[in-house]
């Protein structure tokens, strides 16, 4: 069987790689915490009972297109539509699990069907840096998953049942993802070209998202920042 | 809704999620990727954390509208020199938090 892991712990490498995961999850966590409660507590407002909430939260593990669900539900949308929905709000996931790719190569596929579940924004971003450099592995990110999605399905379960007396805006958590994003976009820009290529996707991110409405802006953004980076770096080595 | 719509509807959006999540690892961890490609994903971490992180710093969500002095921006500010100083992901966290809760009080 194929394997990248360092095998400290062959029988139970899971378990093995349970601190560093967990260790590299809990900002997450803690982002998804307030954003869980608040999805909580609206779908509780739009008359979903917890256990609807807690289903959608298994089934779907994706934020912002539940949130878009609750919405379209207490508007009266069609079920076709709200799915509809879902499915153009996530396809730029297809974007980080091709990236995700490069480091997953010839795992086994059992792994990897398990390890898309958990793919999302903020996993994605945590993964990716740690993979890149260079101590990490398989089974500690999907840790990371798995974790970040037990804190998401427990949050929004809680906001629906309790979430009314949970204080807004407490200790500034609402701030938790945007802090980590930050950070992790300081450990992607490691040069002149990846600076540049931030800069471009953030730049037309912004342009994006105020003339087009929807959700494209990301994948929009990011794909023609990329491309344009990719473009730059072949035209330096041929130049240079 | 009863239990039988909660499902469909959120069975449905779990499986056209979980395809895009899945399908190209799937498909992609067991080919030989081209160069050009291995280059191109290289850079698309840092363009997806660029490209949502704007508009959450620069943007009204509400309005939709470009606007420069939202709280959040000015507190990603001394948070971005904390996290180029410190390198350390769990300390940018706390003081991006610390720092948007007394801009609650403050601004």
């Amino acid at each position: 069987m194929p394997s990248s892991t360092s095998n400290l712990c062959p029988k139970t490498p899971l378990r093995a790689q349970l601190t560093p995961g967990a260790t590299a999850a809990w900002p997450i966590c803690l982002g998804y915490l307030p954003i869980g409660l608040a999805l909580g507590v609206l779908a509780q407002q739009a008359g979903l009972p917890w256990w609807a909430v807690g289903m959608m939260s298994v089934l779907v593990f994706a934020g912002s297109a539940q949130f878009i669900c609750i919405a379209m539900l207490s508007a009266g949308a069609t079920i076709p539509a709200m799915i509809l929905t879902t499915f153009v709000i996530n396809l730029r996931h297809t974007l980080m699990s091709s990236a995700l790719a490069l480091y997953l190569s010839n795992v086994r596929r059992s792994f990897l069907a398990l390890f898309a579940y958990g793919i999302t924004d903020e996993s994605f971003a945590v993964n990716m840096t740690a993979f890149r450099d260079g101590h990490w592995n398989r089974h500690a990110a999907l840790i990371v998953n798995q974790l970040a999605n037990a804190v998401w399905v427990c949050a929004t379960i809680t906001g629906c049942l309790l979430g009314q007396f949970v204080p807004r805006g407490a200790f500034g958590i609402d701030y938790a993802l945007t802090g980590m994003f930050i950070c992790l976009l300081v450990f992607q820009l490691r040069g002149r070209l990846y600076l540049i290529t931030g800069l471009l996707a953030g730049a037309i991110s912004v342009g994006w998202y105020l003339f087009i409405p929807g959700d494209s802006y990301i994948v929009g953004a990011s794909v023609t920042a990329a491309t344009l980076g990719y473009f730059l770096q072949k035209h330096h080595r041929r130049s240079g | 809704m009863n239990f039988s719509e909660y499902l469909l509807l959120f069975g449905g959006m779990g499986l056209v999620t979980y395809g895009p999540r899945a399908l190209p690892l799937l498909y992609l961890a067991h080919q030989k990727m081209p160069p050009g490609l291995v280059d191109w994903l290289g850079l698309i971490p840092g363009s997806i954390l660029a490209a949502l992180l704007a508009p959450l710093l620069f943007c009204d969500p509400q309005e939709r509208s470009l606007q420069l002095d939202r709280p959040e921006l000015l507190v990603a500010l001394p948070t971005l020199l904390f996290a180029l100083k410190t390198r350390s992901l769990g300390g940018t966290v706390f003081v991006g938090m610390g720092l948007y809760w007394l801009a609650g009080f403050v601004l």
